[in-house]
């Protein structure tokens, strides 16, 4: 038993270690590959966990993360680039030692605030509460650290990869949260698909930096 | 042949450096523990930092352009590498509970996985990457002035001397795949008393892992592109981080009463 218990830790570990991959990666086209393959861990980490409670509703959300987020998101994605032609490189407000530092903080910050919040809890849910908030927090860090709209939607898809992991380490969580969660990546992928093609049309660039003259209240 | 600036210390460092490499490779346990003499983590960090010393000091030493640049290069790498390798020793010592090679293999076996294991391989298999001058951060067949660290160092020697850099080279990059081995994969080493299957055992064992280690670090230098050396320290600052993140849920651990982070 401690094994598998063991194995679900480590999975919910590779899931914060891509988040950080994450974070480091500045290549477009790598930074889709380790998102499919954090999708691809989500999937493990939830069907394993699907095993451990015995909640074979649980497969259908390990089978969600699977299919659209390891293969459709990235998959579209892939295309939205090649169709777009935009370049490989990813423009950072912060250099790597600084967003790995940030990184650090959060991680911190999210072990610190699951261990005051929840002493009443069973160890394994708590430590899974602590990696899924940590790689929530780490995903909004690609987001801020970002310029690049494709890199930000990156970003928005790993957070949510947190949240469900989140969601698969509580017990008695009902399977309708996974699939609407699931509904809501989708056309959220949809929104930030129109979204890009459009700033992509106006600015000839997905620079999001290319927005900032254009906000209303500066100045 | 020898160059005209060369002193005395151009000439001794081959030797310095070979028997420091050589001296670090019989603190790691191959097929057998426990080691007739104690096989210290951090006497094999400094063991290994002495000869990267003393290699760097006949870098300098010779005056040219290279062996200074190299230098430079490789303290660089080093001053990078360490704080990170260091890191990794911490989160082995408190989760083997000593520094000492075969006791903590005897310790890291008995245990289960941890998360803080995993993060502590993978920052040791960086450093190690960096520390032995593989791709993606310095190429040791490369003599391209804009790249190479560890070869413009040592480009002024010639012969034994040339041939005893390279030998312990080598030897670094086996010190490294045994400790990997040793610590992360410590099945198949023989415990006293030792029987003649056992020891057989064990050295078949050690061939076995060095083989996968060698594959694997092939592998890796065929997928990946040598990078500049500017980003080298993001590259180690990544290990750092790893470690870190390890030492950080060591820490938790205790907060959540866990085995297994």
């Amino acid at each position: 038993m401690a094994f598998a218990l063991d194995l679900d830790r480590l999975l919910a570990g590779g899931l914060l270690l891509m988040s950080f991959l994450l974070l480091y990666q500045d290549r477009l086209g790598s930074l889709i590959d380790l998102f499919a393959f954090q999708a691809l861990l989500l999937a493990l980490a939830v069907s394993w966990q699907a095993h451990l409670q015995d909640a074979p509703h649980l497969l259908i959300a390990a089978s969600l993360a699977l299919i659209v987020k390891s293969l459709i998101i990235p998959g579209a994605l892939r295309r939205i680039i090649a169709r777009l032609g935009i370049r490989n490189e990813i423009e950072t407000a912060l250099s790597v030692p600084q967003s790995l530092l940030l990184g650090l903080a959060l991680t911190a910050l999210a072990l610190i605030t699951t261990a005051r919040l929840t002493p009443a809890a069973a160890a394994l849910a708590r430590e899974d509460v602590a990696f899924a908030l940590a790689v929530v927090l780490l995903g909004l860090l690609i987001m801020v650290g970002r310029r690049n709209a494709i890199a930000q939607v990156v970003g928005f898809m790993s957070l949510e990869n947190g949240l469900v992991l989140a969601a698969s380490g509580a017990r008695g969580m009902p399977l309708v949260v996974e699939i609407s969660t699931a509904l809501a990546v989708l056309i959220s992928l949809i929104v930030t698909g129109v979204f890009i093609f459009r700033i992509r049309e106006r600015f000839d660039t997905v620079d999001v930096a290319a927005l900032e003259p254009h906000q209303g209240e500066r100045g | 042949m020898l160059a005209e600036t060369a002193s005395p210390l151009f000439r001794a460092a081959p030797y310095g450096v070979f028997a420091a490499n050589a001296l670090a490779a019989l603190l790691v346990p191959t097929f057998a523990t426990p080691l007739p003499f104690g096989g210290d983590l951090i006497t094999l960090v400094g063991l290994l930092g002495l000869g990267r010393f003393l290699l760097a000091l006949a870098g300098l030493d010779v005056g040219t352009a290279f062996g200074g640049i190299g230098a430079s290069r490789e303290v660089m790498i080093a001053a990078l590498a360490e704080p990170a390798l260091l890191l990794v020793v911490f989160i082995l010592a408190s989760l083997g509970g000593s520094t000492d090679i075969p006791a903590l293999a005897a310790s890291l076996g008995a245990g289960g996985l941890r998360v803080s294991l995993g993060f502590a391989l993978l920052a040791l298999a960086m450093v190690a990457l960096a520390e032995c001058g593989r791709i993606p951060i310095d190429n040791p067949a490369t003599h391209l002035e804009l790249t190479m660290v560890h070869e413009a160092m040592v480009l002024e020697y010639g012969g034994r001397h040339l041939a005893l850099i390279e030998w312990a080279a080598a030897l670094k990059l086996l010190v490294y795949f045994t400790l990997i081995a040793a610590l992360f994969v410590p099945w198949g080493l023989a415990t006293p008393p030792w029987t003649a299957p056992a020891l057989l055992f064990g050295a078949i064992a050690v061939l076995g892992k060095i083989t996968i280690g060698a594959a694997l670090l092939a592998l890796v230098e065929t997928s990946l592109a040598k990078m500049r050396v500017f980003r080298v320290p993001d590259f180690l600052a990544v290990a750092l981080m790893l470690g870190a993140l390890g030492v950080l849920l060591l820490f938790f651990a205790q907060v959540f009463a866990s085995e297994g982070l």
